[in-house]
């Protein structure tokens, strides 16, 4: 692993009031790598994305998203990352061929440019037969795989998937995690935040947070270790629920 | 721009796909105005009225005959006795009693005693009015016929009813479906197009995009200004030429300050969306805050002028009374930008007002 980082943050607070959802985390992410936002619900893991993709301004600290600070660039941040949200993101009333385009437009890609990323796209997921079928209609895992091949559709350096496996089988969640494979193995970053433990253990690194702060950060195998645990799940009970750090 | 397209490209998508979206785009201006224009009228057509004729006489059924040959009554029969006017009344099958009393006829040539009783059914006092007001008509018109020799001095009212003649209710209502509806489709319905995004989670996707947020509500927007000034004109077109509501003044000036109203229904459906979370409260904030107040205290059923002083000063600040007077007065009276500049101020004001209100709102909510 390089020492480049693709995303760097040092000192991040996001304050409501007087409570701090996101309370001085730093850590930086390498190009390529599989980077697991892990915690529990409201541990603060989407306030932390949505200050990282410049849909919110932090209150203090530093960060900055493949070379743009996320204070003045969050234009051009915008530009260069993929985003897959919590909620489903594509248009349930448009067809699949529909909503590629719409966001392929979104993400200013040239007419001839969709059509050819259109068709690529159909292919590689074999849904060539379902691109006139309105997204409704579609099984949820083919969903998911497509909502998450459309955040992709400009070739962002790095996505950020927040919980894209929430409420969703485990047979489609492993799926789900091939695609997140194939890609990361074509170079491009993966930010993903989960709260299932088991997913953890895909990922070249994690971070664990406990409200608001970064408690565990390294390989799976060296947080293993370091808390003395078999699996993540002992990880993260001896994190939350003990309060162990090992930032 | 290419982002641009692809977003109303969508947009028109969702509309076209919905059947309740379509419906409400399409099917409501056109039941409203034929509604409106064929079903609600204040004028009385063929009311049932009885008569009691105690004289039966020439003159009394000269009378009679005068009150029911008009096409604001239907004679539906005789009553022998005073007995049965409650009972007529009862059964419904009469408005409106007519009492000729003894020796009508014979008085009224001696000049002695000249009444009719006229008693009316007054569970609707507006309709009992009319109707009393009708029939005073055909005796004041008998009097001044009879008396057109013997009476030296004597002043007659020649009135002329200016701008609508006829006095068709649906002159009157045209410009208020059009306020109502501009309201519906370009306020209601854009403020729901917002919060449903909002619910869905895509609006965050979009923020999340490298489209702006002024991008994203001008380009939700443009779908809803088109098909409003699509719904007016619909309205216009039925209007003038299925009930031939006059169009008296510049139809550009007349599209003008629709257009401007079509802008601020549509800034007030964005201030409600950055108001509201859900399309549930969308759709509540719009009927309270929007519809209510467009129908009732617009002038549009209630004159403004009778209404008491203290929702008289609220109607000040209802949009659609300025657009109403407005548009009266451009289609009835011919009116030019010269006569309603008051009420394009007044309407532009508000317009710019609902937008600083809701770019006000929508950066406290980034911060």
């Amino acid at each position: 692993m390089s020492n480049e980082t693709i995303v760097k943050v040092k000192n991040l607070v996001k304050a409501f009031g007087s409570f701090h959802a996101v309370d001085d985390i730093s850590f930086d992410v390498h190009p390529g790598e599989i980077f697991g936002f892990l915690g529990a619900n409201g541990a603060g893991k989407t306030t932390a994305i949505k200050m990282l993709i410049g849909l919110w301004r932090p209150t203090s600290g530093e960060a900055n998203i493949a070379g743009f600070d996320i204070y003045k660039d969050t234009e051009k941040i915008k530009k260069n990352i993929g985003y897959m949200s919590q909620k489903f993101s594509l248009y349930a009333d448009l067809t699949v061929r529909e909503n590629i385009r719409l966001f392929g437009g979104i993400y200013g890609l040239s007419r001839k440019h969709i059509i050819s990323k259109t068709d690529q796209l159909l292919h590689r997921l074999e849904l060539r037969s379902e691109a006139d079928t309105l997204i409704d209609d579609l099984p949820l895992g083919w969903k998911q795989k497509l909502a998450f091949s459309v955040a992709m559709i400009h070739e962002p350096k790095i996505v950020f998937l927040d919980e894209p496996t929430g409420g969703v089988d485990p047979i489609t969640r492993r799926q789900f995690w091939e695609l997140i494979y194939e890609t990361a193995s074509t170079g491009t970053t993966i930010f993903v935040t989960t709260h299932y433990m088991d997913e953890a253990e895909y990922c070249d690194r994690i971070s664990m947070m406990v409200s608001g702060k970064i408690a565990g950060l390294g390989t799976p195998n060296e947080l293993k270790t370091g808390f003395q645990s078999k699996n993540m799940d002992e990880v993260f009970i001896k994190i939350a629920r003990e309060g162990k750090t090992l930032a | 721009m290419k982002r641009f397209r692809a977003f109303v490209v969508k947009e028109f998508y969702h509309i076209l796909r919905d059947a309740r979206t379509l419906l409400i785009l399409i099917g409501m201006p056109i039941v409203q105005i034929l509604l409106f224009g064929y079903a609600i009228t204040n004028e009385i057509r063929e009311a049932p009225i009885k008569i009691l004729d105690h004289a039966k006489d020439a003159t009394s059924r000269e009378i009679t005959s005068k009150i029911v040959e008009t096409e604001y009554f239907a004679l539906s029969g005789y009553l022998k006795s005073e007995a049965d006017i409650e009972a007529a009344f009862h059964d419904g099958t009469t408005k409106m009693v007519v009492v000729f009393p003894q020796d009508f006829g014979k008085n009224y040539e001696n000049g002695i005693k000249r009444e009719v009783q006229l008693i009316a059914d007054a569970t609707d006092p507006n309709t009992a009015n009319s109707l009393v007001n009708y029939v005073e008509g055909v005796l004041a018109d008998f009097n001044l016929k009879a008396n057109l020799t013997s009476m030296p001095f004597q002043i007659n009212a020649i009135t002329r009813m200016r701008y609508n003649p006829l006095l068709e209710g649906v002159y009157y209502f045209v410009p208020g479906i059009i306020a109502i509806l501009l309201m519906l489709v370009s306020a209601m319905m854009t403020s729901i197009s917002i919060t449903r995004e909002k619910e869905l989670g895509t609006m965050e996707v979009l923020l999340a995009s490298p489209m702006s947020s002024g991008q994203i509500i001008i380009a939700k927007v443009i779908p809803y200004l088109i098909l409003s000034f699509l719904d007016a004109l619909i309205i216009l077109a039925l209007g003038k030429f299925v009930f031939e509501v006059p169009i008296a003044g510049s139809l550009a000036l007349l599209l003008g300050v629709t257009l401007l109203f079509i802008m601020l229904a549509l800034s007030l459906g964005i201030l409600i969306s950055t108001v509201a979370q859900t399309q549930q409260t969308a759709l509540l904030l719009s009927l309270m805050a929007l519809m209510l107040p467009t129908i009732m205290l617009s002038g549009f059923i209630f004159p403004v002028e009778s209404m008491p002083i203290p929702l008289q000063i609220i109607s000040n600040i209802v949009p659609a009374r300025w657009f109403i007077v407005a548009v009266k007065d451009i289609m009835l009276k011919g009116s030019g930008l010269f006569i309603i500049w008051k009420e394009v101020l007044i309407l532009c004001g508000f317009t710019l007002v609902f937008i600083a209100a809701s770019i006000r709102k929508f950066k406290v909510r980034l911060e």
